[in-house]
């Protein structure tokens, strides 16, 4: 029991030693290896955080496109098999009319063939300047309100609600922009705004003025064509008003979940599929999201190793090179673990005056910058992902492992003989 | 006070076995201030570290106020050094980045004073030996003697049974040793017990009995007739 009330005390002494040790020791250390030793620590923490960052980035931002260009929070879509939204304007009103809906629109879709140039071709026999894809029939007033739309174009104007001879050209089907060969793709080529193209929807056929190009990095803007909703229900024949697809955005801070049940709730189930827009994103997404993460998370385990193993190197080669005071303080009867816990301490400090810099780096420049300036890649704007959970996770991983690297040379130097220490003695 | 006996203390050089204290006994009484002396490698430093429980001996024993310390565990000796022992070693030991007083406190903080308390009593202590205004000097800002004068104000700073000097002018000019010593006196005279290795047969005679070493062995054991 003595013993046990002698431990604790000892205990407590030797914490508050080994504070008084590592306060001055950081304190009067050499300014250029503290500033050397925290500079590793910020680009440890950053490249634990910030590659794995970029990398989801890279697929977040193509799925932000994909929800604020396309998708919503909720999209409904016909089911398999049927052609459109059986009931569509009951489901559209009974949206519209819920208490979470900021905005919605609706999108009637049809397959159909786009040719340009075919004016000039000299004979019948050349190849057709065309291509093939989804045709867009939208109420462009509604489209823009929910999608901003009108902000991806990159050449010529938007629609309006005369426009029933124009339409807008995602910029993936123009050679000009995607410059790829692929078997079975077919691009145009030669087109500029203000030219006529030719569009086919089965059996019909109508000559549209190219008003504009749109690019947003979604194949679900840039690999179709719009055109008003009435001129596409003209074309394809349609007497309903059964849609294609209606997509919905929510207030700020809704969850997505709770309206999707609500809608099903209203038996819309029964007529289309209704998703969250996590759940209706394309399935190579999804895999890509989780291999970038899985890979971040691969980069940033061996970015932690690295800054373990250095901070290993930094503490053992400073406690090797205090071994003579560590055996004096040892020897006037200084407590080993006061002397442990000050170098603990001292790598405390270290990761804490690391990741807290880091930290403002991240949050304070490169979230914001990369945000305002988002990495061009020809399939997303890439963005920085830091979750403040996620990166907390990562700062607490990094300041454990790195007061571990801490204790374990301090724990191998202290260990030694004292006297040996004290004389230099190998 | 302190008492070694047949202290016994061999080290092993490739396939030979040196024996750097031979079969050593010998007792020092409270206040007594004593000198071992001898030739370079007679084994004193070695007989001093045995007795101050820096090192183990390969057989023997050593008690202090009659308890036998040398089967103590590592955390029961390191409390003994703690509290009942003090430390001047021939190169100061100075902790580098911790200023005089900060150097003089560290024991005291060790063995559970307050901040201030132990604050107060280094300030005392290095005010005894006359370094009352080179309290927040680093070792750096001092000179060698100054820094021997506050490796003693930590040696007595917690008011230690026994004070153990190896070589402590060995690094200092005469003039500087000669002040190290008057403290040391100074000290005894204050009923300070002090064990102190040297090779300087002048300081040697200053103190109350001269221990000679030779090859491990004590060859002669006298008292200072001036005491």
């Amino acid at each position: 029991m003595e013993r046990t009330k002698r431990r604790i005390s000892t205990l407590a002494t030797s914490l508050s030693v080994g504070w008084f040790l590592a306060l001055r020791q950081v304190r009067r250390s050499s300014i250029a290896t503290t500033v050397l030793i925290i500079f590793v620590m910020i680009l440890t923490f950053l490249n634990l955080v910030v590659v794995r960052g970029i990398l989801v980035g890279l697929i977040e931002g193509s799925t932000d496109v994909y929800k604020t260009a396309y998708a919503g929070d909720i999209l409904i879509t016909s089911l398999p098999k049927k052609d459109s939204i059986e009931n569509s304007p009951d489901i559209l009103s009974t949206v519209r009319s819920l208490p979470w809906t900021e905005s919605m629109t609706y999108r009637f879709v049809s397959g159909g063939s786009i040719e340009a140039n075919y004016k000039t071709k000299l004979r019948e026999t050349d190849a057709p300047n065309s291509a093939v894809g989804s045709i867009v029939g939208i109420n462009p007033v509604i489209e823009n309100e929910a999608t901003n739309l009108r902000s991806y174009i990159i050449e010529g104007e938007y629609l309006d609600l005369n426009d029933s001879d124009s339409i807008l050209l995602g910029a993936n089907f123009l050679r000009k922009y995607l410059d790829i060969e692929a078997p079975g793709l077919s691009l145009l080529e030669d087109v500029e705004v203000g030219d006529t193209v030719r569009v086919q929807i089965g059996e019909n056929t109508k000559e549209f003025l190219l008003k504009g190009i749109l690019q947003s990095k979604a194949d679900q803007v840039d690999f179709r064509m719009f055109v008003l909703d009435t001129t596409l229900r003209s074309m394809s024949g349609k007497t309903d008003f059964n849609v294609n697809e209606i997509s919905v955005f929510l207030k700020p801070g809704t969850d997505p979940e709770i309206v999707k049940s609500a809608i099903l709730k209203t038996g819309a189930g029964d007529f289309a599929r209704v998703q969250t827009w996590e759940e209706s994103l394309p399935k190579f997404l999804l895999d890509i999201k989780n291999t970038f993460g899985l890979l971040g998370n691969v980069v940033g385990s061996i970015g932690l190793i690295a800054a373990s193993i250095t901070i290993f190197i930094i503490i053992f080669v400073n406690a090797i090179t205090r071994r003579k005071f560590i055996g004096i303080l040892k020897g006037i009867g200084i407590d080993s673990m006061a002397v442990e816990f000050s170098y603990v301490l001292q790598a405390f400090f270290y990761a804490l005056i690391g990741i807290g810099i880091g930290l403002l780096i991240l949050y304070g420049f490169l979230v914001p910058f990369i945000a305002e300036n988002p990495i061009k890649f020809p399939f997303s704007d890439g963005i920085l992902v830091a979750e403040i959970p996620n990166t907390m996770t990562r700062a607490g991983i990094l300041m454990i492992a790195t007061v571990i690297a801490g204790y374990i040379p301090a724990r191998i130097v202290v260990k030694q003989n004292t006297l040996d220490a004290i004389l230099g003695r190998k | 006070m302190i008492r070694a006996e047949n202290i016994v203390k061999k080290f092993k050089s490739g396939d030979s076995e040196i024996i750097a204290v031979n079969d050593v006994s010998f007792e020092v009484k409270t206040g007594e201030f004593v000198s071992i002396t001898g030739r370079s490698g007679s084994g004193k430093s070695t007989l001093m570290y045995q007795m101050s429980l820096l090192d183990y001996p390969t057989s023997g024993d050593v008690y202090i106020d009659d308890k036998r310390v040398t089967n103590l565990s590592s955390e029961d000796r390191t409390r003994i050094r703690l509290e009942q022992l003090g430390y001047i070693f021939q190169d100061y030991a100075l902790i580098p980045e911790l200023s005089a007083i900060e150097n003089t406190m560290i024991p005291l903080l060790m063995q559970g004073l307050t901040k201030k308390e132990a604050e107060l009593r280094a300030k005392e202590s290095l005010d005894r030996i006359g370094l009352g205004d080179r309290l927040d000097n680093l070792p750096s800002q001092l000179s060698g003697g100054q820094q021997q004068r506050v490796s003693i104000a930590r040696a007595i700073a917690h008011k230690p049974k026994i004070v153990f000097a190896d070589e402590p002018t060995a690094n200092l000019d005469s003039e500087t040793s000669e002040i190290v010593l008057k403290n040391f006196l100074e000290l005894n005279r204050e009923g300070q017990t002090i064990i102190m290795v040297t090779h300087e047969a002048e300081y040697a005679a200053l103190t109350d009995r001269v221990i000679t070493l030779s090859d491990g062995s004590i060859v002669e054991d006298i008292y200072n007739k001036h005491k």
